[in-house]
């Protein structure tokens, strides 16, 4: 046994990093051993990316030091956390689809003979790192053409090219289905075996709780305890990412009538190369109720949402509102026959954000009231009408010239909330509304919705945040590789339930269909 | 590209992996024969011995070089996610340069000073578009605007007085030399003189191709080879592609994004400024200005036309360099022109309803109809029709094939480091 | 942040670029052996002579006219780089029709600027077209046509089709406009023998027209929205490919009003001499007033000032083509300097906005409250 203990492998102390108008990490604590999978947990917002960029050299902490295997270190940029063994593979796959997974792999510390690129070489060290760890994959293959489970293989063996002896996985499971889960986890025993260190960031509890050794909770930008997995609960930890009683979305008291208000039925839609995205969707939402819609990022949410805002147009199926059939019909004119539409992208779909709020309060209802008269925009209308939406959304804002890119997340959501709800909608798409939202902005959203469901309004809600949808819904579907593989009661379905039918596990179980 | 443009691009999936190459190459073969016969078909027919003429083909390969080195800038810049729009002042740039520096110091001076000269266009753009951020194209057609004026300028000071020059012309230019396959000329011209079906016009092509090389020509030709071989064979070339693809993967691996751009908006410059001195050294032996026109632009098309990748550009500017060439030449040949447009038409109609798709068939088949009853109903075209050859080429290639290009996804885009997500 | 700053903001940038753009027209003044302060001088009392005055607002209609075509094009981020060949084809066309018929005054007027207007909106809307239903780049298109419409241009002016020989010169041009059909000058300047453009009066028309389009109607707001994000706009209903026709037509038909002054106001026929090249002319000073009808007016007389002033230098020995190099260190300098004040003004923004809301709300009990959270936009 050695007399002193290893160093860790990564050890951060005091970080702090402030940006314009906010401080996103402040004094962070966190120690890595060697040889272990150490989570990072905290909501959206909390600081963890801005965290892991530090860690992976992308930008320097305004204080605190980074210390890796024992030594201090400094980084300027990501080649420096490459040279000392940390590799990074990031949540949204930074990958190029037209190169080749060589290509992709190599590029930066490519393999030369001379001048050239010793492609002979790249392929065999690519094949060597799969058969070691499990992680095969074809080296001349187009990225474009693999599965997701796929790329993040690829991006895990850009990582051990470059000898990573750490590794940081941002929401690795984000877009998985259970199987590449399965097999993301042993390939993760495999490397720890091996020697590597893991830093996993997650915000599902139950999959940190099987697979770390030692979590550590984040909460608005500061360490607020590490724990080991046999010490908590799934519960538990929620509790310390936020801080308090979890905020319950529960809603009381059934609203739904009998008015179906939005018909779907049959909705198909394939890619150009014959990939199924949407598979014969069918659902009817009545007055007053939520429909809530879970499932895993790239199951189609995205793709549905589109074909019935018109966006998109399907190879079959229909659309029916309030009785009439508007499937032929293009978005400006759904919206303006009642469908509102909040946005899962606000900064690129529901927001001009070099334009004044005022300006982005006319977004999507340029047509009508009280922004156009006839031909021409209202203006003083349009102005006043934002000023009442800031006022009663509880919009944190100076005035309504301000640029919209000038807002937090949270006032623009609310913002984008009012303006939906203030042309007395139909129905409501609302994608992911309260993603990248601080809590109590997501509370304000969360009483707007059932505020308006008791007014009449059916809602579609799209949302991964299970807490959200079993809270908000009357009727609860999962969605699975574009179908709707199954429906729960969400007043008495468990988070932990919900999510094994979101990743599939739910249909061996026999789920309701 | 805009959601317009997403939307109504197929996606065409484009493999760089070996066995997908052999069939492109086949096609790209009996391509090449069907083209062949038509073209011999077309001037028996109509007798215009240009149309597959040594000369013509000589002289398409000559026009071809600027459109080549230009559409060759535009590729460098595209594939390092810059627009290149301003291609056209850097060849004018490029121009003059060969002028004012080879009337004086020989014409090899002239091709160096050309380059230079493009270079610092290239450089300006560089600056204005990735240090600064410019809308690419916005600094593109300032470069143009620029270009142009800064050129007037310099003529008017450094060209006025000389020996046969003025503020818009430079004195002769000394030529660079040519080089000829020994011995296939005469033998060539034998085989083409009788006129026989095919043989002859092959004798013909071979001809051109071999007889009165320039020496520009040649190194034109090194430098396709060249980028073909840095862009897809080195590190260096599989870095600056990245920063077109996914400039912030490319940043996350350590590549210096800013670097790479630099070099290669430069470098599409020199390319620019050497297609320019082509036009004043071997074409013209002059500097004049507005030689260039529009060079700069069927470049670019041909660049678009060749998928981005050198040997489609090779191609894309044969065709447009052939178009230059015919309508510099006889206005019979051009004249028959039309019966092979015709014929074409007819082909692509033929291959359009075996698809099964019937409009753009239908369209097809009307257009050749058109064309092969203005062919039979006059004898020549007037001289600003055939003026007006390569840029309708221009257009009409891009209209049929704009849909199913792929370019570099993050053309255009702008970067800034540090941005990504 | 204040308005008097924002307006301080705007200006900025041109001016700049105009401050930048002399320093290096003066360097390479010096460099080639003139004395600038001079230089400038000469221009500058050449322009105060109320002849050359008038000809500064004559050239200022006809690029104000150009300038706006462009400029519609480009709030939508679309590249209408064939104003050229729009206008001159739209030029000879009507002044083919304009010499042919014979009507009442104020008709046979109205009849050549629809004419102008629904040619030059035609040949646009072929670029428009290819754009939308080819995914054809309308910046290559707009380009090729220019090419296409000199060759169309060289076809039909000859004696054989349109054109008549001019009396009394080798030149040929259409047949010359009766007295019906021309527009009459106006005396603006006083003491200059040259009149002012009638046409001044439809350029200040386009002009406030462009920003009542633009500002006030719906057509407009879907037009900045889509200039501004082509994504929401179309997550907001807008119909890109109308969009995209609809302001190509427009643009085209206002680029076919840049050669009506000259045609209708001074040499009444479309002939080989017609000027040239004032399409790009309108690109520079688009950008120079950043597609906004005031900018636009300011930089169009700026232009029209050194284009005329420029004249005098020749006879002092100094080659006139030292504007170009002025005209085209502005066109570059003010893209970047505007794209400087922009990246500015969104820094400033949040960080007042940050500041403000700071200084309204009480401090946030430590580890809670709703502001802790990082501001979207900002890398988490």
């Amino acid at each position: 046994m050695a007399s002193t203990p290893a160093p860790a492998a990564v050890e951060l102390r005091g970080i702090t990093k402030r940006f314009p108008g906010v401080v996103a990490n402040r004094d962070i604590d966190i120690s890595v051993a060697r040889g272990t999978v150490h989570a990072i947990v905290g909501e959206n917002g909390a600081g963890k990316s801005t965290l892991m960029k530090t860690l992976y050299g992308m930008h320097r902490p305004d204080e605190g030091t980074i210390t890796i295997d024992g030594e201090p270190v400094v980084m300027h940029s990501p080649s420096d956390a490459i040279a000392r063994g940390i590799g990074m593979v990031h949540q949204h796959f930074m990958l190029a689809d037209n190169f080749t997974v060589m290509e992709n792999v190599v590029l930066g510390a490519e393999p030369r003979k001379g001048l050239r690129l010793d492609a002979a070489a790249a392929r065999a060290k690519i094949l060597e790192i799969g058969e070691s760890y499990g992680l095969q994959v074809d080296p001349d293959a187009l990225v474009e053409d693999l599965g997701v489970g796929d790329r993040q293989r690829v991006e895990i063996i850009k990582v051990l090219y470059r000898g990573a002896r750490t590794l940081i996985l941002d929401e690795p499971t984000a877009v998985l289905v259970p199987q590449e889960v399965d097999e993301l986890f042993d390939a993760l025993r495999e490397l720890k075996a091996e020697g590597m260190s893991i830093i996993f960031i997650s915000h599902k509890l139950d999959e940190v709780l099987s697979v770390a050794d030692e979590i550590t909770v984040i909460r608005r930008g500061s360490t607020v305890a590490t724990v080991k997995p046999d010490q908590v609960t799934a519960r538990k930890l929620a509790e310390l990412m936020v801080g308090s009683e979890l905020p319950s979305p529960e809603t009381s008291g059934s609203t739904v009538t009998e008015v179906p208000m939005l018909a779907v039925q049959g909705l198909s839609l394939q890619t150009a190369s014959g990939r199924v995205v949407l598979d014969d969707v069918s659902f009817t939402i009545h007055r007053g109720e939520v429909l809530g819609i879970a499932g895993v990022e790239g199951n189609g949410q995205a793709e549905l949402v589109e074909t019935i805002m018109g966006m998109r147009i399907p190879g079959g199926g229909s659309v029916v509102l309030d009785g009439q059939d508007i499937s032929g019909w293009g978005t400006r004119h759904r919206r303006e026959a009642g469908i509102g539409f909040i946005p899962e992208d606000r900064g690129r779909h529901g927001l001009l954000l070099e334009a004044s709020l005022w300006e982005n309060r006319m977004l999507g209802h340029q047509t009508e009231a009280p922004n156009a008269r006839g031909a021409l925009i209202d203006r003083a209308g349009a102005r006043a009408d934002t000023r009442r939406i800031v006022e009663e959304y509880d919009v944190r804002t100076p005035s309504i010239d301000v640029l919209a890119s000038a807002l937090s997340g949270g006032n623009q959501q609310k913002l984008i909330v009012g303006r939906e709800m203030s042309g007395d909608p139909k129905v409501l798409i609302a994608a992911h509304p309260t993603r990248g939202v601080d809590v109590g902005a997501q509370a304000a959203i969360w009483d707007l919705l059932r505020a308006a469901r008791a007014g009449g309004l059916a809602v579609l809600l799209i949302s991964a945040d299970l807490d959200e949808l079993i809270g908000l819904s009357d009727t609860l579907m999962v969605i699975l590789r574009g179908r709707l593989v199954a429906e729960v009661d969400p007043a008495t379905v468990t988070p932990e339930q919900l999510g094994s039918a979101m990743t599939g596990a739910g249909e061996q179980q026999g789920g309701a269909a | 590209m805009s959601l317009i443009d997403q939307d109504l691009a197929a996606p065409a999936p484009q493999r760089s992996g070996q066995p997908v190459r052999r069939n492109t190459v086949y096609r790209m073969l009996i391509f090449a024969g069907f083209g062949l016969i038509a073209f011999s078909a077309v001037r028996v027919i109509s007798g215009a011995d240009d149309l597959t003429s040594a000369g013509t083909v000589g002289a398409a390969l000559g026009l071809a070089v600027p459109i080549g080195m230009a559409g060759l800038g535009g590729l460098w810049a595209e594939r390092s996610g810059v627009v290149n729009i301003g291609l056209e002042g850097m060849m004018i740039l490029g121009t003059f340069g060969a002028g004012w520096i080879g009337w004086q110091y020989g014409p090899w001076a002239g091709l160096l000073s050309a380059v230079l000269f493009g270079a610092c266009g290239g450089l300006v753009h560089a600056v204005a578009t990735v240090t600064f951020g410019v809308d690419h194209i916005v600094s593109g057609v300032a470069i143009n605007i620029l270009g142009l004026g800064v050129t007037q300028y310099l003529a008017s000071i450094l060209l006025e007085g000389t020996p046969g020059g003025g503020s818009t012309q430079s004195p002769r230019i000394d030529p660079i030399g040519t080089v000829s396959i020994p011995g296939l000329d005469d033998a060539l011209q034998g085989v083409e003189r009788h006129g026989w079906f095919l043989v002859s016009d092959l004798a013909g092509i071979l001809r051109g191709l071999t007889t009165n090389i320039s020496w520009v020509t040649i190194i034109a030709a090194l430098l396709v080879v060249a980028t073909w071989w840095i862009l897809w064979r080195t590190p260096f070339g599989l870095r600056l592609r990245s920063c077109g693809e996914e400039p912030y993967a490319a940043e996350s691996l350590g590549v210096n994004v800013y670097l790479h751009k630099y070099i290669a908006v430069v470098v599409s410059g020199g390319l620019a400024g050497f297609g320019g001195a082509y036009l004043a050294i071997v074409a013209a032996s002059i500097y004049r200005e507005g030689q260039t026109g529009g060079r700069g632009y069927i470049g670019l098309a041909a660049m678009i036309f060749g998928n981005w990748r050198p040997g489609g550009l090779v191609a894309g500017a044969g065709l447009f360099g052939y178009t230059d060439a015919m309508q510099l030449r006889n206005a019979t040949a051009v004249h028959a022109l039309l019966l092979l447009v015709a014929l074409l038409l007819a082909a692509v109609a033929v291959v359009a309803f075996i698809r099964r798709r019937w409009v753009p068939g239908v369209v097809a088949l009307v257009l050749g109809a058109v064309s092969l009853v203005w062919y039979l109903s006059t004898d020549t075209l007037p001289p600003q029709v055939t003026f007006m050859t390569p840029y309708i080429t221009t257009l009409l290639v891009l209209a049929l094939a704009s849909q199913a290009l792929r370019p570099p996804k993050a053309d255009g885009l702008p970067y800034r480091r540090g941005g990504g997500r | 942040m204040n308005s008097v700053r924002r307006v301080g903001l705007m200006l900025a940038a041109p001016a700049l670029a105009v401050v930048f753009s002399l320093a290096v027209t003066s360097a390479v003044l010096l460099a080639t052996g003139t004395p600038p302060l001079s230089t400038f001088q000469q221009m500058i009392q050449y322009a105060q002579e109320p002849r050359t005055l008038a000809l500064i607002v004559n050239s200022a209609t006809t690029y104000y006219f150009a300038a706006l075509a462009v400029a519609i094009g480009f709030r939508m981020n679309l590249f209408n780089i064939g104003v050229d060949g729009q206008y001159r084809l739209a030029a000879l066309i009507t002044g083919a029709v304009g010499g042919a018929i014979a009507l009442p005054a104020p008709l046979h007027v109205t009849v050549e600027i629809v004419t102008a207007v629904l040619v030059g909106g035609m040949w646009a809307g072929i670029a428009g077209a290819l754009k939308v239903y080819r995914g054809v780049s309308e910046v290559i298109s707009t380009i090729m046509l220019n090419f296409i419409a000199t060759g169309v241009i060289a076809y039909l002016l000859t004696p054989a089709r349109l054109a008549v020989q001019t009396q009394g010169s080798n030149n040929i041009g259409t047949k010359p406009i009766p007295p019906s059909g021309q527009v009459p000058g106006i005396d603006l300047i006083p003491g200059s023998p040259l009149q002012v453009y009638g046409l001044v009066v439809l350029a200040i028309a386009a002009g406030i027209g462009f920003w009542f389009l633009v500002n006030r109607t719906r057509f407009g707001y879907d037009l900045r929205a889509t200039g501004m994000s082509e994504a929401a706009a179309v997550a907001s209903g807008v119909n890109v490919k109308k969009m995209v026709l609809s302001t190509m037509l427009i643009s085209g038909g206002l680029a076919g009003l840049v050669g009506m002054p000259q045609l209708l106001g001074s040499s009444y026929t479309y002939s080989l001499d017609f000027p040239a090249g004032l399409g790009f002319t309108g690109i520079a000073i688009a950008l120079l007033g950043r597609n906004n009808p005031v900018g636009i007016a300011i930089g169009a007389l700026l232009w029209g000032f050194l284009d005329n002033s420029s004249q005098i230098l020749d006879l002092v020995g100094v080659p006139k083509e030292i504007v170009l190099i002025t005209q085209g260190v502005i066109v570059l300098s003010v893209v970047v300097a505007y794209e400087l004040v922009r990246r500015y003004r969104v820094v400033a923004q949040q960080r007042d906005v940050g500041r403000e809301l700071a200084e309204a709300e009480p401090p946030p009990p430590a580890g809670g409250g709703p502001g802790g959270a990082v501001p979207e936009g900002v890398s988490r």
